[in-house]
């Protein structure tokens, strides 16, 4: 009755009714002050930003601005070297491993290949973290990896094996794998990179599809910025170590930054350079004919 | 001065890997109990992955090494007219050493490659970081059954390769050159003794734990691209066959 009441205000939904009747904050993940560098490289520096519960927060920024790094910190896979990564108010550096395992059950990751375990059936793929983490009986997890199954399409694909799946049937298995055990918070690493048209709409519409069915929060880490405008609450721009800007998709694209103007609009002249660092090319061409 | 350094540096890099090495086997012979009892057809799995799917291999090359031994020791025993004991030879060798050995470099070669090949895929493939990110523990799931396939597979395919390779040498000894059958086997009856058997039953044991720890290592550890899962496999069977060799010295010494 509330859900249906809050429908049509402009806020999303479920973040109010979330706080609402549960007394949540609404900040899920938080990233305060996080410093994290790769070698000499420094990735972030001083990176602050929250993701709250219920949105579909999309984190965009040119390549190798450390997008994906964002997330393997998030599920800690990695650590910062300095500042905090809070899960649900947790610093997610402070817990064990058994705690951080029981963290990443409430997490449904969709990696940028898939990640599909190799050796096994559609099936079973999508069957396997309902197999270790419970103890359904054989009938009851089939019901279970066939309605993921069908949320995706791929009821029929279900005794394939991965090498027999495209691209794009792969990444949606890997979705219905990720919500296998209807976790909280849902991250996907480029979901629409290399999907022709059809697939790439499909997976779309399964983001807002999933986020708003199963009240899940999440996070899409990608650079293509016309999808991710379609499905996303809140987006943040990341360059430079920081966040360059954040707002909503609209926000955004009327946003004046040069920056932001370039990456939203695929601009090829601004202050993301196409060319990687490298000498002059003149001297460098020339130097070389002199040799 | 600075091949010296070289020097140093890398037996630091070697003290590094060695380190690191025995920790990674602590955790695989810390998880192995709730392994065994919690994932146990996972364990059987991979015994038959190692084991069984090697056997063709340790069985053609048991017959081949068993008849070499045979043609050794009778053609070198005929000149002192002592070949009615071809087959003490031909057991000694095989029990004690010769049978052994060559399983675990055949081991290393067919099931040590598939395995870290295998396990380095899956990480190149993201399928390790899928399983963490499920909360399911890689080490777990993937290293520790396949490390003790590995471990139980190998005693097994030792005696499988000796016990045919005892059946070549007998055929080259008895049915091609005529050696009396029961001196064959009575003399090797007499002269062996059951240290002899231990001592290839120690070695087959320490040889599956050394093949299985570097196979698992290596893929574990390798470098998530092909060139990486490549050299990786490559490492697997050279250090496999050294750290094989090395350890059957030292058991043997010690039997002594």
């Amino acid at each position: 009755m509330l859900r249906a009441l809050l429908e049509p205000l402009a806020v999303p939904h479920r973040r109010l009714f979330n706080t609402w009747s549960r007394n949540l904050p609404d900040n899920l993940i938080e990233l305060r002050d996080v410093d994290f560098s790769r070698g000499n490289r420094t990735i972030f520096r001083n990176l602050s930003l929250t993701i709250e519960r219920g949105d579909v927060t999309a984190i965009m920024g040119p390549s190798g601005t450390g997008k994906t790094t964002l997330l393997q910190l998030i599920t800690r896979q990695l650590t910062p070297d300095r500042g905090q990564v809070l899960v649900d108010g947790v610093d997610v550096a402070t817990l064990s491993q058994a705690e951080l395992y029981r963290l990443r059950q409430r997490f449904g990751v969709l990696f940028q290949n898939g990640a599909l375990l190799t050796d096994m059936s559609v099936f079973e793929n999508v069957a396997f973290p309902i197999r270790e983490h419970t103890r359904l009986p054989d009938s009851l997890i089939r019901h279970v990896v066939l309605t993921k199954l069908h949320a995706v399409g791929l009821r029929g694909a279900a005794e394939l094996m991965p090498a027999q799946l495209s691209g794009g049937m792969a990444r949606r298995v890997a979705l219905a794998r990720a919500i296998a055990m209807d976790p909280d918070i849902l991250l996907y690493d480029e979901p629409f990179v290399g999907l022709d048209p059809i697939s790439m709409g499909v997976i779309v519409k399964l983001v807002g599809q999933i986020s708003d069915a199963l009240d899940i929060t999440s996070v899409v880490v990608s650079h293509d910025v016309h999808d991710v405008s379609a499905v996303a609450d809140y987006c943040y721009v990341i360059a430079d170590g920081g966040v360059a800007a954040a707002g909503t998709p609209a926000e955004l694209k009327a946003e004046s930054t040069e920056l932001v103007n370039q990456f939203m609009h695929g601009l090829p002249d601004g202050p993301v350079a196409f060319h990687y660092d490298a000498p002059d090319y003149r001297e460098q061409l020339l130097g070389a004919e002199k040799d | 001065m600075a091949v010296l350094r070289d020097v140093w540096t890398t037996f630091l890099g070697f003290l590094q890997v060695l380190g690191a090495m025995c920790m990674f086997f602590g955790r695989l012979v810390r998880y192995t109990p709730q392994v065994v009892f919690k994932r146990f057809s996972l364990v059987v799995y991979q015994v038959y992955n190692a084991g069984a799917l090697s056997l063709v291999v340790i069985m053609i090359s048991g017959l081949f090494v068993g008849g070499v031994l045979g043609l050794l020791a009778y053609s070198s025993l005929e000149r002192f007219n002592a070949e009615d004991t071809t087959g003490i030879f031909a057991g000694l060798g095989l029990v004690k050493g010769i049978g052994p050995v060559f399983t675990a470099l055949l081991f290393a070669g067919r099931a040590g490659t598939a395995l870290t090949s295998e396990i380095g895929l899956m990480k190149a493939t993201d399928q390790l970081s899928a399983m963490e990110m499920m909360a399911v523990d890689p080490m777990r799931y993937v290293a520790v059954p396949r490390f003790l396939g590995g471990v139980v597979a190998m005693p097994l395919l030792t005696a499988i390769f000796t016990s045919i390779g005892l059946l070549g040498s007998h055929l080259v000894a008895v049915e091609q050159f005529g050696v009396d059958v029961g001196s064959y086997w009575q003399q090797m009856q007499n002269i062996m003794d059951m240290d002899d058997v231990y001592e290839g039953i120690t070695k087959s044991v320490v040889f599956g734990v050394v093949a299985s720890l570097v196979a698992v290592w290596e893929g574990y550890n390798s470098a998530p691209t092909a060139a990486g899962v490549g050299r990786a496999t490559t490492r697997t069977v050279v250090v496999t066959s050294i750290a094989v060799l090395f350890f059957n010295y030292m058991i043997t010494a010690i039997y002594i």
